[in-house]
């Protein structure tokens, strides 16, 4: 015991590249996926803020970015990930209150999770366009 | 010995017991319909222009959902930065990564503060 050497040979449990991918753990690993995306995104949000604090010129080139073929990819994943990381966060709050960590239910949430959170982007994104005219 | 209960009032290794755990819970619980609102915000306001979008931040209940928003999704995000880097990064490269995530969140988090404020009072 304490010795170094020991330490650095004794025995690892099996790691990722062990197990068969599951459903649950890759909403697991999205869901940390999303949240990093969401620190981008965050990025996002302040650089609009603060471009419109600057004044309507430095809006003007946040603007055309956002409008851009590339920044409404960017703006499109964003709020897939914003969607999916808050459905996702909502059924870890009801795991913890004790509920929903059965086999089956667990299951339900993945999916609920995944098919939750793209009818939402979508939507949002239609309604998005449907305000500004486009049908 | 620690007792469990010995433990317990020392607040564990860290010292801080379930605080970053809780604190977690709370943004995350806040950031909801904090997030809804920004999504809902963006959605009503595509196209339009720059004076309608700085007078609707400027509104006072406004201001005010983007600064919770804010606020607590830079607690947030400093919490879960920080529970990946603890993940992938080891030894005395881990504490200046930490360091920097928690330099991003409060530079982030200051830089819409001070964004938000201006639109409201400054011109």
């Amino acid at each position: 015991m304490g010795d170094a050497k020991l330490a650095a040979n004794r025995p690892l449990s099996p790691h990722l590249s062990i197990y068969r991918p599951m459903l649950t753990m890759l909403m697991s690993i999205a869901h940390r996926i999303t949240g990093f995306g969401n620190a981008v995104g965050f990025l996002l949000l302040a650089w609009w803020l603060v471009a419109i604090a600057a004044g309507p010129e430095k809006y003007a080139v946040v603007s055309s970015f956002f409008g851009s073929i590339v920044g409404r990819t960017v703006l499109f994943l964003f709020s897939w990930g914003l969607i999916h990381h808050m459905l996702g966060g909502i059924r870890h709050l009801i795991w913890d209150t004790g509920h929903g960590l059965d086999k089956t239910s667990v299951e339900i949430f993945a999916l609920a999770t995944i098919i939750g959170s793209t009818v939402l982007t979508i939507l949002v994104w239609l309604v998005g366009y449907w305000l500004k005219g486009a049908f | 010995m620690a007792t469990a209960l010995k433990r317990v009032r020392g607040l564990g290794s860290a010292r801080s017991g379930t605080e970053t755990f809780w604190r977690q819970r709370v943004t995350a619980v806040a950031n909801i319909p904090l997030v809804i609102f920004l999504i809902l915000a963006i959605v009503t306001h595509i196209g339009a222009d720059y004076g309608m979008m700085r007078a609707f931040i400027a509104r006072p209940l406004v201001a005010l959902a983007f600064l919770a928003l804010i606020i607590s999704a830079a607690i947030h995000m400093r919490i879960g930065l920080k529970e990946i880097i603890e993940d992938y990064v080891h030894g005395g490269a881990k504490v200046i990564v930490i360091l920097l995530a928690t330099f991003f969140a409060a530079g982030v988090g200051l830089a819409s503060i001070v964004a938000i404020l201006k639109i409201s009072f400054g011109s």
